[in-house]
C-alpha cells in the first residue's frame, strides 16, 4: 500500500501541481499582505492615531451609522447588529482583535479563503486524480496489475489527503513567513475571544472565553482541513465518475461559486442549509459571525459536510470497483 | 478438452450490455508457446473479449482461467500471469521511460529491481530510457509498452493491435520479437489485429470473430489449405462457365479466368469436359488463398448491426 501511495505522490509531484499551488499561494499572500498594510496605514492617517482603542471605537461608530441608514436589507441589518455587539465586547474587555502580526494575518487569511480559495486549490489537485488516468488511457495499465481495484483507489485517496495537508501546511507557512516580514512574527499568545453563539438577533456571550491565538489558529486550521477534505472528496468522486478533468473542474467551480452567492441570499430558503456549499464557512462559527440561515451551528454544518463527503466516498468506491473500463 | 498445456482457457464467455448480447458464448484454449491470432471486423467483439481476458470488463457469465487461476475468484494471482497492452500503450508522458517501469514494478511485490534493466535491453530502449515519454516516437512507446508487459515475467502475453502505428521495419521487428518470445521463451501470445497479412505471418492458430461469436478456429495452414482454389484460363469464357457450373460452384471471375474450389479427383475430369466441348484451356493452376480472401468469405463482408 505504501508503494501505491508513493506512486500516486510521484505522479502528483511530477505534474508540478503542488509547486504551482504553492506559487499561487505565495503570490496571493504577498498581495494581501500589501493590501492589509495599506489599509492599516490609511486608517491610521484618517484617525491620526495608532491607538487601537480609538480605531475600534471609530469602527463601532461607523457600524452604528450604517445601521441607522434606511434601505438596509434584513439580513444585513442583523449581521451588523451582531458585529456591533462583538466589537463592543472586545472594547469593554480591552482586547485588540486585529493586533498586527503574522499570526493575526494567518488567521484572517484562513478565515477569508476557507469557502473559495482553499477549495479551489484542493480542486486543482483532486480533479484529475482519476479522470486523467481514464482520459490518458493509463487506467488500463493500472487496473491490469495484480492489485485489487479498491486498493488502487484508496492509494489515490490517501495521496489526495496528503496533498491537501501539504497545501494547508504551505498556506500556513507561506502566510506566516511572507506577512511576518511586514507585520513582525510575534502575536502567538495574543488572547482572542471565542464561544460566541447567535440566537435570532441576539449575540449570546454566555460561553465566551479567552484563548491564546495559537490555539485559536490550530482550531481554525483544523476546520479548514476538514472543509478541504470534504471538498477534495467531492471532487474525487466527480473525477471517478467523469473522464474529462475540465468537466470535473467546471462542476466543482459552479458549486463553490453558487455557494458563495447563495450564502448571502438564502436566509429565507431554509432547506438550503442541507447543501454542502453554504456550509463551508466553518471558521465563522468560531469567530462568532451570523450564519447564512437561522439555526445553523458548527455541529450542524460539520454533520452536513461529513454526510456529503461520506456519500461521495462510498459512491466513488462502488463505481470504481464495479465499472467496466473501455 | 482441457489439457495440461493449456495456459489460457475460456469457457462460454458472454457479455451483455443492456439487453444486447455483444459476446455470445466464446470458448477456446491457448497452449504454451503458441501465437494465437484474433481476427474480426470492427465491432465483432475482439476488444471487448480482450478486455474481459485482462479483467477490465466483467463478463456477464462464463469462466476465464489464466494458468489455472480463475480470473474472477483469484484476480491477483490470475492477473499476475499476464502481461498486456490494450490498444495503444498509453504511459505517463511526464515521467521518463525508466520511471514508468519503476512505477509498475512497485505495484507487483515480487519483481526484482534489476528486471527493469533486463526488459529495457530486451526491447532495445537503453539509449532513450531516461528521457521523458512525451519525447518518444510511437514506435518507442510501443517498445516501452512491451517492456512494461514483460516486467512480471508473464506466462501469457496479450497484445491488442501490436503493430498499430509502426513503420514496415518496426512491424517486422515486432513480428520477429513475438515469434522469439513464443518459441524461445515459451510464452503464450494472444494477438488481435485487423491486418490479416500480419496475423498470417505471425500466428500458429487463428480465431475468426464476427458478431460476437467465433465462427472459425484453426491453424493458419489448415484454414488456408481447405480453401485451395483452382484458376482456369479458358476461352470462350461464357461457354466454359456454363459447363463448369454443371459440375461445381464458380466462386470467382477475374480478367479472363474462372475460379473454382479445388477437388483433387475431379479437376482432370472437368478439364476433359471442357476440352471435349471445344474450349481452349490455356492454363490451370491452383492457388492458396490469402487469409484476407478467407476472412471476407467467412464473414461475408460483415456489417455491424
Amino acid at each position: 500500500m505504501i508503494n501505491l501511495v508513493y506512486n500516486e505522490m510521484i505522479k502528483i509531484v511530477r505534474k508540478k501541481r503542488l509547486l504551482i499551488i504553492a506559487a499561487i499561494i505565495a503570490v496571493l499572500v504577498a498581495l494581501f499582505t500589501y493590501a492589509q498594510l495599506k489599509r492599516v496605514q490609511s486608517i491610521q492617517e484618517q484617525l491620526g492615531t495608532t491607538d487601537w482603542r480609538a480605531q475600534l471605537q471609530q469602527q463601532i461608530i461607523d457600524t452604528q451609522n450604517r445601521l441607522n441608514s434606511s434601505g438596509l436589507s434584513e439580513e444585513w441589518r442583523k449581521f451588523l447588529q451582531i458585529r456591533l455587539q462583538q466589537q463592543q465586547y472586545y472594547l469593554d474587555h480591552d482586547i485588540n482583535p486585529s493586533a498586527p502580526g503574522a499570526p493575526t494575518f494567518m488567521r484572517m487569511f484562513a478565515e477569508n479563503s476557507i469557502d473559495l480559495f482553499i477549495p479551489l486549490m484542493v480542486m486543482v489537485i483532486a480533479a484529475d486524480l482519476v479522470s486523467s488516468e481514464a482520459s490518458g488511457g493509463t487506467i488500463k495499465l493500472l487496473l491490469t496489475r495484480p492489485v485489487k481495484r479498491w486498493k488502487i483507489l484508496l492509494s489515490k485517496y490517501i495521496a489526495m489527503i496528503l496533498s491537501v495537508s501539504f497545501i494547508l501546511l504551505s498556506l500556513g507557512a507561506l502566510s506566516y513567513l511572507i506577512s511576518g516580514v511586514v507585520f513582525g512574527f510575534s502575536g502567538w499568545t495574543l488572547p482572542l475571544l471565542t464561544g460566541f453563539s447567535v440566537h435570532g438577533e441576539e449575540l449570546d456571550t454566555a460561553n465566551v472565553h479567552l484563548i491564546s491565538q495559537w490555539k485559536y489558529l490550530l482550531m481554525e486550521f483544523g476546520l479548514v482541513w476538514f472543509v478541504s477534505l470534504v471538498v477534495g472528496t467531492l471532487t474525487f468522486m466527480l473525477s471517478v465518475l467523469m473522464r474529462s478533468t475540465a468537466a470535473v473542474m467546471g462542476i466543482m467551480l459552479a458549486a463553490l461559486i453558487s455557494g458563495a452567492i447563495l450564502s448571502t441570499m438564502v436566509s429565507s430558503w431554509e432547506s438550503a442549509k442541507y447543501l454542502f456549499m453554504v456550509n463551508l464557512r466553518l471558521t465563522d462559527y468560531v469567530s462568532g459571525m451570523a450564519p447564512p440561515i437561522n439555526g445553523m451551528t458548527l455541529g450542524f454544518s460539520m454533520t452536513v459536510l461529513a454526510v456529503w463527503g461520506l456519500a461521495a466516498l462510498i459512491i466513488s468506491f462502488i463505481v470504481f470497483t464495479k465499472r467496466d473500463v473501455y | 478438452m482441457t489439457n495440461g498445456n493449456a495456459t489460457l482457457v475460456v469457457k462460454d464467455l458472454r457479455k451483455k450490455i443492456g439487453k444486447k448480447e455483444i459476446i455470445k458464448g466464446l470458448s477456446f484454449e491457448l497452449k504454451k508457446g503458441e501465437v494465437f491470432g484474433f481476427l474480426g471486423p470492427n465491432g465483432a467483439g475482439k476488444t471487448t473479449t480482450i478486455r474481459m481476458l485482462v479483467g477490465l470488463v466483467k463478463p456477464t457469465s462464463g469462466q476465464i482461467l489464466l494458468c489455472g487461476y480463475d480470473l474472477h475468484r483469484e484476480f491477483s494471482k490470475a492477473v499476475r500471469q499476464i502481461g498486456c497492452i490494450v490498444e495503444n500503450p498509453e504511459l505517463y508522458p511526464y515521467l521518463t521511460g525508466w520511471e514508468n517501469l519503476e512505477h509498475f514494478v512497485r505495484m507487483v511485490p515480487d519483481i526484482p529491481k534489476n528486471r527493469i534493466k533486463e526488459v529495457v535491453e530486451l526491447v532495445g530502449l537503453q539509449n532513450r530510457i531516461h528521457d521523458r515519454v512525451s519525447t518518444y516516437s510511437l514506435g518507442m512507446r510501443q517498445r516501452l509498452g512491451i517492456a512494461q508487459a514483460l516486467l512480471g515475467k508473464p506466462k501469457i502475453l496479450i497484445l491488442d493491435e501490436p503493430t498499430n502505428g509502426l513503420d514496415p521495419v518496426g512491424i517486422r521487428e515486432m513480428r520477429e520479437f513475438i515469434r522469439f518470445l513464443a518459441e524461445k521463451e515459451g510464452l503464450t501470445v494472444l494477438v488481435s489485429s485487423h491486418l490479416l497479412s500480419e496475423i498470417q505471418l505471425m500466428c500458429d492458430r487463428v480465431a475468426i470473430m464476427a458478431k460476437g461469436e467465433i465462427i472459425r478456429i484453426d491453424t493458419v495452414e489448415y484454414l488456408l489449405a481447405e480453401q485451395e482454389r483452382v484458376i482456369w484460363k479458358v476461352e470462350p469464357l461464357e461457354k466454359a462457365k456454363a459447363l463448369l457450373e454443371e459440375e461445381t460452384v464458380i466462386i470467382g471471375e477475374e480478367d479472363g479466368t474462372l475460379i473454382t474450389h479445388y477437388d483433387a479427383e475431379k479437376v482432370s475430369l472437368w478439364n476433359e469436359k471442357l476440352v471435349k466441348a471445344g474450349i481452349k484451356v490455356s492454363e490451370i493452376h491452383t492457388k492458396l488463398p490469402t487469409l484476407e480472401d478467407l476472412f471476407i468469405e467467412l464473414t461475408e463482408g460483415e456489417t455491424i448491426d
